[in-house]
């Protein structure tokens, strides 16, 4: 999120797509219901008429993974109309910047495809650069190649009917939708749009993304109170195991973990550090070299010196992707020897998990950590299976629970919050601290007695959290946070800091690329100071009303609680609403006030010392137009995977850069419906943390499928009944539920149904259920790998084995 | 608790009831704050669901969890909790908690009751085979018929992460590099 849960209060228009945070981020609603009762509109957009959606001033129903087209229209609307924030688009994005004349756009596609490798020759895409080195702009903003008059001419062909026609979206429904939102593009207003995974999983997840981010940035509504996209994360650290980088592509900090070619760090520093000849741009990852050698500087302690290179040689390189489906791809292939589970549920929780059981059978050893038994761990008995048949050696670890340990998490704002022991583990089971730290150790112990390949990597690593039973969690978070390795001092300004050797650092700006200082994970740089543990805060004051809760735990980056909040003042630093200021500049006191802000450089207009707002981009400002996205600058409509409809923008049926994979399949005979999935307030992720907790068992004890009352009559079904749902990937057998929640989707005039049905299920814990993912198509975003879970076509049949 | 959830509302609305034939709330209800919570330890914890990040205090007594509730003080839900969370004892109190360590050998049809020790030693041991058998130092690069010092773990794949605290996500990255592990993923990817 770009904002937090309280700061929804703020909000005068809430624009739900692709989330259902009534159901799934319960106590979101709280904030929601407050800014409602300030006269806040609820807008919710969904293929189904979710708990959500019975709160909203206004629902649309849309069809699965049209999104785009959706967003796309609100686009057009807000430029055809100029309801746009000028001021804001004019100085603090993209807009006004010139796009090379090689651009072009036909028929679905951009220029410069290359047809064999699926890819768009970025270059060809690129901005056009000034004598200085510059983007070139025009700030009228009428040159016919720059961003916004581009923009306008790509968006002008999604226009209310072509929009309706492709989604399914009743007209009037839509209107009300657009203006209601659009509305907000004035200063004195704030809209918020909320998504989850009904955006991102798709084969344009990413796109469906930038739509969002495109819209509000149009809208001036990024870094204001009551402002912002903001992703509803679904698991309680999931934000923070991301800032962590457990991703193949990433280190902790966002760092990128480094590619085959980068063979050395310098070569590593040349390719991951953004540069720009324009000095108003703060260019924030112009200090990567500083956050990697703090990274190595942490890993690799005193054996890490500029000498060697701080150990990079130590870290695996890359070539390709290893993306999660890729790597379940490798299994099924016979590829991998072994897997370690920390609390992650394959055989549920990924797409075509009949193939993901498959492939775990094709593995030597499986090491599975959890609170429960899962699919994962007993998928060797699984229903169906002879153990006799295989050969996986599995270990089974009993995990301590939340409340067993001590340790901060992350939520969807960003902010890390501390947890404390409030007892022992059940019998013998022990924090994945303790687990993860006896797996190193006894590996050290017997790379340090016997031969083994490159044992330095982990003879080398530095490994001091103390010499207790498990490591010391402060003294883990004290190295994530970093120190200075030897007396420092730092020029600041006017100030001169003065460290001492094992000093915690304050702040990320005072990292070195010298080895001088150590960070575990640059973000989180001023979580544990000298003044303690930042994340154990509990100090409820509210200073600006907002409810920013500044001394509440602590919020990645530097406790700024808004991000890009310089974009919610004018240049001059003046906030655009001063009824709802985040910040301000004291042009007496020469400092801002309120959040923290994105720096603390003066404002913009500052002709010497002012930055662009946007700090995270070379260019500093929002990009309305993409520079490195592989399926193209803008966003671009096109259908699911598996799809009923046929592309009524243009002759390109599907993302172009995403290959077809051989278990998709848009046979409507076969298949007539459009599956999708969701989740559920009394049930969580794969069910392994819920399925076996009795009270939520009572409350939903069953797998079911969800069909309106249309379907029903059709297939002559009622409520209760057992029905069978088959896909090209496999077929699950669950209750029916019929309900007016489910309403069939107008394509080209033809009323298609759609088949909803929960993905907590399967065979292990209390309640069991098939598995909704035995459905699901392997096949993800071009950008991401995030599969395609929402929209796919099956069958639905009367009858089943247990009928 | 011993006590079924159907029991506990009965009991709670037996308890409402009783406010409201004597007309005032406070110490005679024996659902009253002070009386439910006197005598137990109290420590704070937060949700282990999803992402709104809810407080909760988790009450104990003798070492064992005897009651979670929301957290009154806590910015975010003051109090409030959703199914899952108000749930979470049951998470802390259930016996279909894994409490041993158990292993399965191939073909079995079974698991066996293991120690930690021989568990961890056996890993351990499993990783450094795999790590020593499939670890490639080097790798062509088809595009410009090169090769490169990769440095890479290919046989082994470590999952998971969205339920780890931060200092375990970090070890946990720590550790997969270390290990020469390329393939590091969680839930995230999902």
């Amino acid at each position: 999120m770009t904002n937090h849960w309280i700061d929804l209060k703020n909000s005068d228009a809430i624009f739900i797509i692709g989330c259902n945070p009534a159901e799934n981020h319960p106590i979101s609603f709280k904030w929601i219901e407050e800014a409602m009762e300030k006269g806040a509109k609820l807008i919710v957009v969904d293929p189904r008429y979710t708990r959500s959606a019975s709160k909203a001033d206004i629902y649309a129903q849309i069809r699965p993974g049209t999104d785009i087209a959706f967003l796309g229209g609100m686009i057009n609307y807000a430029l055809q109309n100029n309801l746009i924030h000028e001021e804001y688009v004019r100085e603090y994005t993209n807009a006004p910047f010139i796009i090379s004349e090689k651009y072009d756009f036909q028929d679905g596609m951009f220029c410069s495809f290359d047809d064999q490798e699926k890819t768009y020759d970025l270059k060809s895409l690129a901005y056009e650069l000034g004598p200085d080195g510059t983007p070139k702009r025009d700030n009228s903003m009428k040159d016919p190649r720059c961003v916004l008059q581009l923009m306008k001419k790509h968006f002008s062909r999604y226009d209310v009917e072509m929009v309706c026609a492709i989604t399914g979206t009743k007209k009037e429904d839509y209107l009300k939708v657009v203006q209601a939102f659009c509305a907000t593009g004035r200063p004195d207003r704030a809209g918020t749009l909320l998504y989850a995974m009904g955006i991102t999983q798709s084969t344009h997840g990413t796109q469906n993304v930038r739509a969002t981010a495109m819209l509000q940035t149009l809208l001036g509504n990024i870094g204001i109170a009551g402002g912002g996209v903001n992703a509803l994360r679904g698991e309680s650290n999931v934000q923070g195991s991301t800032d962590y980088g457990l991703l193949f592509h990433l280190l902790p900090g966002y760092l990128k973990s480094p590619e085959f070619d980068n063979v050395d760090l310098k070569s590593y520093n040349e390719k991951w550090t953004p540069t720009t000849k324009d000095g108003r741009s703060a260019n924030w990852w112009g200090n990567t070299p500083k956050y990697m050698t703090s990274l190595l500087k942490a890993w690799y302690g005193d054996n890490a010196t500029a000498a060697n290179d701080f150990c990079y040689s130590y870290l695996p390189k890359r070539m390709g992707s290893y993306a999660y489906n890729k790597i379940m791809d490798k299994m099924l292939a016979g590829g991998l020897e072994g897997l370690v589970c920390m609390g992650m549920n394959p055989a549920v929780g990924g797409p075509d998990s009949g193939n993901a059981r498959t492939a775990l059978s094709k593995l030597k050893w499986l090491v599975t950590v959890d609170l429960w038994e899962t699919e994962t761990s007993i998928f060797w008995k699984r229903p169906g299976v002879n153990p006799k048949d295989i050969q996986t050696e599995v270990f089974m670890l009993p995990a301590a629970s939340s409340v067993e340990k001590e340790g901060s998490i992350s939520n969807s704002g960003r902010w890390a919050q501390w947890r404390y022991k409030a007892v022992e583990p059940v019998g013998q089971s022990m924090s994945d601290l303790w687990i993860i730290d006896q797996f190193f150790k006894r590996v050290r112990n017997l790379y340090s007695k016997g031969k083994g390949a490159f044992p330095e990597p982990i003879t080398k690593l530095a490994w001091n959290y103390g010499n207790g039973h498990e490591p010391d969690v402060h003294l883990v978070a004290k190295e994530i946070n970093g120190y200075f390795t030897k007396d420092t001092t730092i020029v600041d300004k006017d100030k001169t800091l003065e460290f001492k050797k094992g000093d915690q650092v304050p702040m990320f700006k005072y990292l070195q690329a010298d080895g001088s200082t150590v960070s575990g994970c640059w973000v989180y740089a001023g979580s544990y100071t000298k003044e303690g543990n930042q994340m154990a805060r509990r100090d409820q004051s509210d200073p600006t009303g907002l409810g920013l809760f500044p001394k509440w735990s602590w919020c990645w980056p530097v406790n700024r609680r808004i991000i890009y909040n310089r974009a919610s003042v004018n240049p001059a630093g003046e906030p655009f609403n001063p009824k709802r200021p985040l910040i301000a500049w004291d042009g007496l006191e020469k400092k801002w006030k309120g959040d923290v802000p994105d720096g603390p450089w003066p404002p913009m207009k500052d002709d010497k010392e002012g930055k662009y707002p946007f700090i995270m981009l070379p260019e500093g400002h929002a990009r309305l137009y993409a520079l490195d996205l592989k399926d193209g600058p803008f966003p671009e409509h096109y259908e699911p995977m598996e799809s009923p409809a046929r592309n009524l923008l243009s002759r390109t049926q599907n993302n172009p850069v995403v290959k077809l994979p051989k278990n998709v399949s848009s046979d409507t005979a076969k298949f007539p419906f459009i599956g999708t999935t969701y989740r559920m307030t009394e049930h969580w992720q794969t069910g392994g943390m819920t399925r076996s907790v009795p009270w939520l068992v009572e409350l939903v004890p069953d797998m079911f499928v969800e069909i309106s009352e249309s379907l029903a009559r059709q297939k002559g079904l009622k409520k209760g009944d057992r029905v069978k749902v088959t896909t090209e990937r496999g077929t699950i057998e669950a209750v029916v539920l019929i309900t007016s929640r489910l309403k069939p989707f107008n394509v080209e005039g033809k009323m298609i149904e759609q088949v909803g049905m929960p993905w907590h299920f399967g065979y292990a814990g209390t309640a069991k259920g098939d598995s909704a993912n035995l459905l699901t198509p392997s096949v993800g975003c071009a950008n991401t790998s995030i599969p395609e879970f929402k929209a796919f076509l099956c069958n639905i049949e009367k009858g089943g084995s247990k009928a | 608790m011993g006590m079924s959830r159907r029991q506990f509302l009965q009991g709670g609305a037996l308890a409402a009831a009783g406010v409201a034939l004597s007309g005032k709330t406070g110490e005679a209800s024996v659902d009253s704050p002070v009386t439910r919570i006197k005598g137990l330890k109290a420590s704070t914890t937060i949700c282990p669901f999803c992402a709104v990040g809810c407080g909760l205090l988790v009450h104990t007594k003798n070492g064992k969890v005897v009651n979670i509730e929301g957290d009154p003080q806590h910015p975010i839900n003051q109090g409030a909790l959703c199914s899952k969370g108000s749930s979470l004892f049951q998470i802390a109190v259930n016996e279909k908690r894994l409490q041993k360590v158990m292993y399965r050998a191939p073909g079995s049809d079974r698991f066996e009751e293991k120690s930690w020790d021989w568990a961890l030693d056996t890993i351990a041991l499993r990783m450094k085979e795999t790590r020593d058998r499939t670890f490639k130092v080097k790798e062509l690069n088809k595009k410009d018929n090169q090769e490169y010092v990769v440095n890479r773990t290919e046989g082994m794949a470590f999952f998971g992460g969205a339920g780890l605290d931060n200092e375990e996500c970090y070890l946990w990255s720590k550790f997969s590099r270390a290990m020469g592990v390329g393939q590091l993923e969680h839930q995230a990817r999902l």
